[in-house]
């Protein structure tokens, strides 16, 4: 194969920057695109005890790993008491002690989470529990129970729809008799929801109950309702119990699982517990940096965002040129527009980024035809070639500085942007320009400086096209690509479009030529 | 529309990027550049192989001998002065006489010697060479070049330019100065390619900035038709400079001096591509075939036998 070792150079370098790109997206939910914003939720549990006075043992369940969302942090205001995690298969516990504390303690809890960008889990995962063992129903309860499951069994085709049938049942406006019978004596929402799982043990399906934060913003003293989770054989399906609906909301974060109290005391006794929550909107770039720095990533360690924040304007800069010398290359050689110098017309463009695209056209005419005009004059004076462009230098300062206070004084606060323009590089194309003038005619001169332009504009709305401006700052690896492409068109050796044009005769149809 | 996809592949026109790419890359050894870009250089080189050269009459290489310009073109009016580095024909001046204590250039201005001077300051500092460096100006013998090409030259040195590729000339054409191109011999600047039979030297197609022509811009004379003279010998000669400079994608530039006879001028690592137009003839065919061929004849004049054998089809 042709040029096999580049194509390998090239290939590799498409595979590292697309790993590395995937990575940052999936992995740490860097965005694609600019602008994008992220809500995060600050979820704050306060907890109120009142102590004895003695020594006393707190255990508090946070959430752990809460699905559809991206936690970004968390912190605990612990007061006097020493704190300490521990978690199980299932919970996360915050363990608070003091070996002695006085009346009214409070402790909180907060924790961020960022919307992850992919939809609320309908499952989550998790292995098969044991089957629960048949309870022994009392009767009438036991009869009901399975006269139900019976009537459900024959109306649903899997697990999920089953349990599905039995909560629309059991929550149902106007229950049965049957379920009339299994409700009686049953007080609040969470005992329901174990009286369903208890009720699902008799058809031997696992479940358990889901303690869910519905979060709203300005919430002040929410609570946690109960949700059901039944295992289909692969995964957890969470239902709400009241409308039989699967899967949780965006807004839902699960506190805990289980049967368990949400907080155990010793020694005390709580007096309240609230959760409040509030949302806020950040750049979704700053979201992924907490929470790379979360899950201890090292990757974003290496990333621009860990510069000072002017040292990162200048990336922001920079970061584009490669993308003004891959214009460069498709401008020469696949279109085969000769410029001034390979690449100046990359650095005008970057001074365009000050200016504004018309300005910018507009002070660079000017600055290279009043050059010019005195350039030719400089060739009156027969000056040597290194003193001349130090010459032609010092009239391009000087150029750019009148325009300067030319526009200022006109009201024209535009035209002080000039002042960006390169101008060494600027003295040195009107002195290329004033060689090829004389050596070559003006008009191939003008028609140089005119693809000079042309690839300078055409760079400027490359570089200022603000979806790639971020996708290079945020992904500096997509530079290998752009390596790889510049590498790749390294050997390219067909034709330039200008080339056809030129070798036009060549193509002419055979019968046109007799 | 797929019939001219078709044409264009099969023209084998040989474009700048395949020429950079599959033939300078690979022919040519940058080690060997410096010998063809130093004009001094392949001068020396090649009267030491017996190769004509115009005569050197000088070489000014800082700004101080400028001063001592009378003493150098005491009793001299007709010379060439042109930088050792430069490229595409820049910098060149020609000198063919002088009137009223001014020299003459030889598209008919007056130029002073102050003039003449700063010309070459202006060499020196390294205007004309590739990359600004400081370079030497050479002062050598003005060509007085076969009249045969009076009637279509204007004002300057029509040059032969043969593309010679593994020591066999492959392709050449005649480039004819015009008034547009201001007495010189590039393409570029407007000089006028006319296309030669690689095995009769007679001159085919032209071509001038690009387009077809048939008759000279400025003397109207038609251009098809006219033999070289010494065509055996100039193809030798430019097969001859390959041992010379190493290179194996070279353009060698010959002049027909009227009383020596053919005259390497200058060589070219990098020849460029508007030879095809003047012949209406593709490159990249008649390359593939040198490099399909496995051993190739040693002897210049064999090898400038073979090509006029193997390219005297047209095809």
């Amino acid at each position: 194969m042709k040029n096999l070792h580049l194509k390998i150079v090239a290939f590799t370098l498409v595979g590292i920057a697309g790993l590395l790109m995937w990575h940052k997206v999936a992995n740490l939910g860097l965005p694609l695109t600019p602008e994008e914003e992220t809500g995060i939720w600050t979820v704050e549990a306060r907890l109120a005890l009142q102590t004895d006075g003695g020594p006393t043992q707190v255990a508090f369940m946070i959430p752990r790993d809460p699905s559809g969302l991206n936690v970004l942090g968390e912190d605990f205001v612990s007061g006097r008491f020493g704190l300490a995690r521990e978690s199980d298969a299932v919970n996360r516990r915050a363990l608070w002690t003091a070996r002695r504390v006085d009346g009214q303690q409070t402790l909180y809890y907060r924790l961020q989470v960022a919307d992850a960008p992919d939809e609320a889990p309908e499952a989550i995962a998790g292995a098969q529990p044991a089957f629960p063992p048949v309870p022994d129903y009392a009767e009438p309860y036991g009869s009901a129970a399975f006269t139900v499951l019976e009537e459900v069994r024959q109306e649903s085709a899997d697990i999920a729809s089953f349990a599905r049938r039995l909560l629309l049942r059991y929550y149902s406006d106007n229950p049965d008799e049957h379920v009339q019978v299994l409700r009686s004596g049953i007080d609040g929402e969470r005992a329901h929801i174990e009286n369903v799982i208890h009720i699902l043990a008799g058809a031997r399906i696992p479940a358990r109950t889901a303690h869910v934060l519905h979060l709203q913003d300005g919430m002040r003293r929410g609570e946690l309702e109960p949700y059901l989770e039944v295992h289909d054989g692969s995964s957890w399906i969470p239902f709400d119990p009241q409308t039989g609906q699967r899967g949780y909301d965006e807004e839902m974060l699960v506190w805990y699982r289980g049967e368990a109290p949400l907080v155990e005391v010793s020694g005390g006794r709580v007096a309240d517990i609230g959760f409040s929550a509030s949302r806020t909107f950040r750049a979704v770039v700053q979201v992924a940096q907490q929470r790379a720095e979360h899950m201890g990533s090292r990757v974003l360690d290496f990333s621009l965002f860990a510069l000072p924040v002017d040292i990162q304007n200048v990336y922001h800069t920079l970061m584009l040129v490669p993308l003004g010398a891959l214009v460069v290359v498709l401008v020469r050689n696949v279109v085969g527009i000769s410029t001034f110098g390979t690449f100046m017309p990359v650095l005008i463009a970057l001074a365009f980024r000050e200016t504004q695209l018309l300005w910018g056209i507009a002070l660079f005419s000017t600055v290279v035809a009043l050059g010019l005009a005195f350039r030719f004059y400089l060739e009156r004076l027969k000056l040597l070639l290194v003193p001349r462009l130090a010459a032609v230098l010092v009239v391009v300062v000087l150029l750019i500085m009148a325009l300067s206070i030319l526009s200022h004084h006109l009201g024209l606060e535009r035209g002080l942007s000039v002042a960006l323009f390169p101008m060494v590089i600027l003295a040195m194309t009107i002195e290329r320009m004033s060689v090829v003038w004389e050596e070559n005619g003006p008009r191939t001169a003008i028609t140089q400086g005119l693809g000079s332009l042309l690839v300078a504009v055409l760079g400027y709305l490359l570089m200022n096209y603000e979806p790639l401006a971020h996708l290079v700052f945020v992904f500096p690896e997509s530079l290998l690509l752009v390596l790889a492409v510049i590498l790749l068109m390294g050997r390219y050796s067909g034709y330039r479009l200008t080339e056809l044009w030129r070798f036009r005769m060549f193509f002419r149809d055979r019968k046109d030529q007799a | 529309m797929i019939g001219l996809i078709r044409r264009i592949r099969d023209a084998g026109v040989l474009t700048m990027n395949r020429r950079n790419a599959e033939y300078i890359m690979e022919y040519n050894n940058r080690r060997h550049y410096p010998l063809v870009d130093d004009k001094l250089r392949s001068k020396q080189l090649a009267e030491e192989a017996g190769i004509r050269v115009p005569a050197l009459y000088c070489v000014i290489e800082i700004q101080r001998q400028i001063r001592r310009l009378p003493e150098l073109l005491a009793g001299r009016d007709d010379f060439v002065i042109k930088p050792a580095h430069g490229s595409g024909g820049t910098g060149i001046l020609v000198i063919a006489g002088s009137q009223y204590g001014r020299y003459r250039r030889a598209n008919g201005t007056l130029i002073t010697e102050d003039e003449i001077g700063h010309h070459i300051a202006n060499i020196l500092s390294g205007m004309y060479s590739l990359g600004g460096q400081p370079d030497r100006a050479i002062l050598e013998q003005r060509v007085e070049f076969d009249p045969m090409f009076d009637h279509i030259a204007h004002g300057g040195v029509p040059d032969i330019r043969t593309v010679v590729f593994r020591g066999i000339p492959v392709m050449a054409m005649v480039r004819l100065p015009t008034r547009r191109s201001d007495g010189k011999a590039n393409l570029h600047q407007g000089a006028l390619g006319a296309g030669l039979d690689i095995a009769t030297g007679e001159t085919t197609t032209a071509v001038c900035l690009d387009r077809p022509v048939t008759r000279h811009p400025d003397t109207g004379a038609p251009i098809a038709g006219v033999r070289i003279p010494d065509w055996h010998d100039l193809l030798t000669l430019a097969a001859r400079c390959y041992s010379l400079a190493q290179l194996g994608y070279l353009g060698v530039d010959v002049v027909l001096d009227y009383h020596q006879g053919p005259m390497m001028l200058e060589l070219n690592a990098r020849p460029g591509l508007s030879i095809q137009l003047a012949n209406r003839a593709s490159l990249l065919h008649r390359l593939r075939r040198i490099e399909a061929m496995e051993r190739l004849p040693h002897n210049p004049e064999v090898r400038a036998a073979l090509a006029r054998e193997m390219f005297s089809d047209p095809e």
